[in-house]
C-alpha cells in the first residue's frame, strides 16, 4: 500500500509485527519527523535517549534499533539508502520557532501542530510528544558541543525501510520547516508504503 | 525497649526524634549545618542516597545546588511548570534552540513552550548529558540483574514514575531527562565517548525563572561502562534568590535566550505573577 503524504501533512499507521514501512524521500532533503508508540500501550513510546543509549551513537542507519521508554525494540531499520538520520533535534514547533527565527514565524507551520492534530486521532495529547526522530535531517555535533540542522544528504528517491518489532502506530509530520535547511527551504511531498511480514 | 505494648512502641518510635543519617532531608532547611556563604535561608537542605530520589516544587527565581559529594553522583533531572505539566523540559528543544548539546553555565534549561524553567547560573563540573537519557528496568535488570526502586540497583525511569505519582502525574507525562555529573562527548562519527564524572565536590547551580516542579534521580549513567552499580550521595540545597531580569547579561547572551526570557517575562506578566 502507497500512500503520497503532501508537502507540510501529516499521516499515521497501525503496522502489524513483522509489517515493514517504507518512507522514500521523493524529490530529496525532506525532514521526516517521526514517532512510534507500542499500538496496545501508547504509554510505551520511542525514546530517543534509550535509542542512542543502547546503540551507543547518535545517527541513525541500517540496524538501529528504535528503543522504547521501557528499553523495548519497536522497529528496527533493515534497509537506508542515506546512511545516517537525527536523534536529537526533535521537531518544530511554533513555540520554539520565535525562539529560533523570531516572533515573526508564529503563523507558519510546524511539526508540533502536526503531531498534535494527527495524535488526537488516537487518543494521544501534548504529553505523549516526545523527542523524535528526523528521518532525512541532518544535523552534525562539533566536538565542542555546537550542533545545527545544515543542508541534508539525501536525494530524490532515496528511502529507508524499518519493520516493526511489535505492533506499532507511527506518526509522521512531513516537516513544513522553511526557515532552515532540513528540507531546502522548500516542503515536497514523501511516500509512504506499507509491506507484508519482512 | 519493650514494644508489646501500644505505649512502648510510641516510646520506641518518638526515641528515634533527632537521629541523624548520611542520606536524608535536613528539615527544617536552616538547620543545615554548613549553608553556603552569602546566599539568603536555605528552602530545601537534602542529601540524596546513591540510588534513590527527591522531588519538590520550587517557587520562581529559587536557586538550586546539586553537588556531586564523593564524584559518583548523576542527578537525572525534569522539570514541569508548577501546576501545568504540560509545559515541561523539552530537551531536544534546550540543545537545538541553542545550537549546543553540552550543558554548562549560562545554559537555559528550556521547555516545550518556548519559554525558560531555569537556567544554569554555575558549573564547577562540566560533565553532563542530554542524550542519553536515565537507566530502565530492563536496562537495569540486563546490566545489573535489577532496576526495582526497592532493589539495590534502581533504575532511574522507576524512580522519576514514584516522584512523578506523587505530583499527580503519570509515566506519559516522563519526556527525556538530562543528567549532571556524567558526561557524555560525541566523536565526529556520531557515537558516545563516556566521560565520567569530573570528581568529588563539583557542583551546578540552578535558577528557576518559573514556578517548577523538579524531579531527581541519583542513579548510574546509563552509559557508565563500569559492572557495578556505582552510585553516591548527591547534596541537594536551595535558597530564595532573583530570577534573571532585563539588564542581567544572561538575558541578552543570545538572541534564542533573550527571545525566551522575553517569552517568559510576558507570560508571567499576563498571568498576573510578574
Amino acid at each position: 500500500m502507497k500512500t503520497v503524504v503532501p508537502a507540510r501533512s501529516a499521516w499515521s499507521s497501525v503496522i502489524p509485527e513483522g509489517g515493514t514501512l517504507t518512507i522514500t524521500d521523493l524529490h530529496g532533503n525532506q525532514a521526516v519527523d517521526f514517532l512510534v508508540y507500542d499500538a496496545h500501550d501508547t504509554a510505551v513510546r520511542y525514546s530517543a535517549p534509550d535509542t542512542v543509549q543502547a546503540q551507543g551513537g547518535i545517527f541513525l542507519t541500517t540496524g538501529s534499533v528504535l528503543m522504547s521508554n521501557e528499553h523495548t525494540p519497536l522497529m528496527t531499520v533493515t534497509a537506508d539508502d542515506v546512511g545516517r538520520h537525527d536523534t536529537v533535534g526533535g521537531a518544530c514547533s511554533k513555540e520554539s520557532n520565535t525562539l529560533r527565527y523570531g516572533h515573526h514565524t508564529w503563523s507558519q507551520h510546524a511539526c508540533v501542530d502536526n503531531f498534535l492534530a494527527e495524535g488526537a486521532k488516537y487518543g494521544l495529547g501534548k504529553r505523549d510528544l516526545v523527542s523524535n526522530i528526523n528521518w532525512y535531517m541532518n544535523v552534525p555535533i562539533e566536538q565542542d558541543g555546537t550542533l545545527g540542522i545544515v543542508d541534508g544528504i539525501s536525494a530524490p528517491g532515496l528511502a529507508l525501510t524499518l519493520r516493526a518489532d511489535r505492533d506499532v502506530l507511527v506518526l509522521v509530520s512531513n516537516c513544513p520547516q522553511i526557515n532552515n535547511p532540513c528540507n531546502g527551504f522548500d516542503p515536497t511531498p514523501v511516500e509512504m508504503t506499507i509491506g507484508a511480514d519482512a | 525497649m519493650a514494644t508489646e505494648t501500644t505505649y512502648g512502641a510510641r516510646d520506641h518510635a518518638r526515641a528515634q526524634d533527632g537521629t541523624r543519617a548520611e542520606a536524608m532531608p535536613v528539615v527544617p532547611a536552616g538547620d543545615w549545618p554548613d549553608p553556603p556563604a552569602g546566599v539568603g535561608p536555605l528552602v530545601w537542605a537534602e542529601t540524596v542516597a546513591g540510588g534513590n530520589y527527591t522531588h519538590r516544587v520550587l517557587a520562581r527565581g529559587t536557586e538550586l545546588r546539586l553537588t556531586d559529594l564523593r564524584g559518583d553522583a548523576c542527578a537525572h533531572l525534569l522539570l514541569y511548570a508548577e501546576g501545568r505539566p504540560w509545559e515541561r523540559l523539552n530537551v531536544a528543544d534546550t540543545v537545538k534552540v541553542q545550537w549546543n548539546a553540552y550543558l554548562g553555565e549560562d545554559r537555559l534549561l528550556l521547555s516545550d513552550q518556548g519559554r525558560v524553567l531555569a537556567s544554569v547560573v554555575a558549573d564547577t563540573s562540566g560533565r553532563h548529558d542530554t542524550l542519553c537519557g536515565t537507566s530502565t528496568l530492563a536496562r537495569n535488570t540486563e546490566r545489573y540483574g535489577d532496576g526495582t526502586p526497592q532493589s539495590p540497583s534502581p533504575a532511574g525511569r522507576e524512580l522519576f514514575k514514584l516522584a512523578a505519582a506523587k505530583n499527580g502525574l503519570d509515566p506519559r507525562d516522563l519526556p527525556p531527562s538530562l543528567s549532571f555529573f556524567q558526561g557524555v562527548r560525541i566523536r565526529e562519527d556520531g557515537t558516545l565517548d563516556f566521560t565520567g564524572s569530573a570528581g568529588p565536590g563539583a557542583s551546578v547551580t540552578l535558577r528557576t525563572e518559573q514556578d517548577v516542579t523538579v524531579l531527581i534521580a541519583n542513579v548510574p549513567h546509563p552509559a557508565d561502562p563500569r559492572p557495578d552499580y556505582v552510585s553516591t550521595p548527591l547534596e541537594v540545597l536551595a535558597w530564595r534568590a532573583e530570577p534573571t531580569r532585563p539588564g542581567d547579561p544572561l538575558w541578552d547572551a543570545t538572541p534564542e535566550g533573550r527571545r525566551a526570557f522575553l517569552n517568559t517575562a510576558e507570560f508571567l506578566a499576563s498571568r498576573g505573577l510578574a
